[in-house]
């Protein structure tokens, strides 16, 4: 069994968001990158089922040579080899078709709900589309049995199992497990796995980012006294006008 | 040429978020001189309610598609999207939609762009403004493709009525896929998180899940769903799925009650974009009192049983 797992690298949850040249780009001076937190889930659970199948896990990543410290923690968690496509990611659709050309074969392929960076979450519906093969998104569960892919997935109001056989890719969500933290021995194994670096095939392109903006700021805060908690129905009713 | 926009009609009703595409396309259509079509691949199709939200067309498949899945729905979705020459292809950005989305673009050879708040600019190109960074802010992007789709927001437009009437045509579509959905688990008589117009949400502040109860009477009141941050979801008071921030749901509701959450950066990125904010917290530190616009210093227990008693 073969699994490839797609990775993202992302600014730390706790960044503060602010950008330059003229708010054209993201400020990445003094911003710590982490492996997506979704991609880190879809990898676990991937790791999980490999080993209790005798399998191998993959991960590949579209990015610069920056991106390695992350790509050596995923291997540190226990991904077998690592490929990474060199070149900068601009877009989801340029990102799904570099990672479509080396996606094939693979028994499951498994995303990031979303990078929590650009938040598009469409790399599992691209690539699905572009390998012609059932995409499944936000999933909490994901088994393999008897030979069927098996999923929990949101949908809206709700969830859903669904099942698959064949090939398929299916993107994380939270619920799905708890992310690994790699250990000394994974630490030091990974130094020497192979990370192989591919040039990319097809340079698409797809949307252009042209400006970035922030939210405009809140006009300060309006307290209520706690005893007179029951105003703030009326202003809310009255002056906000939003009940 | 034709803006589409794609109708999702589930639990016997158009969604809300579908009414809001078809009238941000009918808004954009005034400008442009294109005509609005929306498209529907299950269930009974009602083309006064999609005309007077919009439509000039109603494109209908009579053909049962089975239950949805996002690679044969997409296939059909594409295929009646070329048989209108759509130009724009509006699809909410909701579970369903934004796994469609894109195998509709791949499809069409679409740039595409999911998360759009609100009414594409055509005055030079055309370029959408998305939500990014989790919500702590925006950016603006530009498609270039012949087709474009778009995945928009729920609550980013608001629904409108024209006074007209839309044509209905029907077709035969189908398609199949290898996907099998074993079962359905739909929490009924709850209001969709990621589509409600007033949000009341809990954290730590509430001390328990047993706790819960005051929330909900008061969401109830309000017509409101309910949400948590992380900590609550983390430690199983409540279900992932209420969990708004960074690593949960983004929402955009007009009205977002925060009751007894201190407000992290991460929580923040998700609520930031609510019209309204009120925080609840007995901390006058909380960082969430900078968020909001209107805020209470006290005690959760002794405000909420207020705040439940004047909603009445």
């Amino acid at each position: 069994m073969n699994i490839l797992v797609c990775i993202s690298v992302v600014p730390d949850t706790t960044t503060k968001i602010s950008f330059t040249d003229n708010d054209t780009a993201f400020q990445t001076s003094g911003v710590q990158f982490i492996l997506n937190p979704y991609d880190e889930l879809a990898l676990t659970r991937g790791l999980e089922i490999a080993e209790a199948n005798g399998g191998k896990v993959t991960v590949v990543h579209v990015g610069l040579s920056d991106s390695e410290a992350v790509i050596r923690k995923a291997l540190s968690m226990g991904a077998e080899a690592a490929i990474r496509i060199n070149a900068a990611p601009t877009d989801a659709q340029q990102v799904a078709s570099e990672l479509a050309a080396i996606a094939g074969g693979y028994d499951l392929i498994l995303t990031g709900r979303e990078s929590i960076d650009y938040n598009g979450g469409l790399i599992c519906g691209l690539l699905g589309a572009a390998l012609n093969i059932p995409s499944i998104n936000v999933v909490t569960r994901i088994d393999y049995i008897n030979g069927t892919w098996s999923f929990d997935r949101d949908i809206d109001g709700g969830k859903e199992s669904v099942s698959v056989q064949g090939p398929c890719v299916a993107s994380a969500q939270k619920d799905l497990c708890e992310p690994r933290i790699p250990n000394m021995r994974g630490i030091m194994a990974a130094r020497t796995k192979p990370l192989t670096v591919l040039e990319p095939k097809n340079n698409a392109s797809g949307v252009t980012y042209t400006q970035f903006e922030l939210p405009a700021p809140k006009q300060g805060v309006k307290l209520i006294d706690p005893s007179q908690a029951a105003e703030l129905i009326s202003l809310l009713k009255n002056e906000a006008k939003v009940l | 040429m034709s803006l589409v926009v794609f109708i999702e009609f589930a639990d016997g009703v158009y969604k809300k978020s579908s009414l809001e595409a078809l009238s941000m396309a009918r808004s954009l259509a005034e400008s442009t001189q294109q005509k609005v079509v929306a498209v529907q691949l299950n269930g009974p199709c009602d083309s006064q309610i999609l005309g007077q939200h919009g439509a000039h067309k109603v494109l209908h498949n009579g053909s049962d598609l089975g239950a949805f899945a996002a690679d044969s729905w997409g296939k059909a979705l594409a295929q009646m999207c070329q048989e209108t020459q759509a130009e724009v292809v509006i699809i909410s950005n909701t579970y369903s939609g934004k796994s469609l989305a894109p195998r509709v673009a791949h499809e069409l050879k679409a740039d595409m762009a999911s998360q759009v708040v609100s009414m594409p600019e055509t005055s030079n190109g055309f370029r959408v403004k998305r939500s990014v960074f989790s919500g702590k802010a925006f950016a603006w992007v530009q498609l270039t493709s012949p087709i474009k789709v778009l995945a928009l927001t729920p609550n980013s437009f608001p629904i409108q009525t024209w006074n007209e009437s839309a044509s209905l045509e029907t077709t035969q579509v189908s398609a199949s896929s290898t996907i099998q959905v074993e079962s359905v688990q739909k929490v009924s008589g709850k209001i969709p998180l990621t589509e409600a117009e007033i949000v009341v949400s809990g954290g730590r502040g509430m001390k328990g899940p047993e706790h819960w109860g005051m929330i909900e009477t008061l969401a109830n009141q309000l017509g409101a769903a309910t949400a948590c941050s992380k900590p609550v979801s983390d430690m199983g008071w409540r279900p992932h799925s209420e969990h708004v921030g960074q690593t949960g749901i983004t929402i955009k509701p007009n009205l977002y009650i925060a009751v007894g959450i201190s407000g992290a950066i991460q929580h923040l990125a998700g609520v930031s974009s609510s019209k309204v904010i009120v925080a609840i917290n007995k901390d006058p530190e909380a960082p969430f009192f900078k968020a909001a616009d209107y805020g209470i210093v006290g005690d959760a227990f002794e405000v909420l049983p207020q705040l439940i008693e004047a909603s009445k």
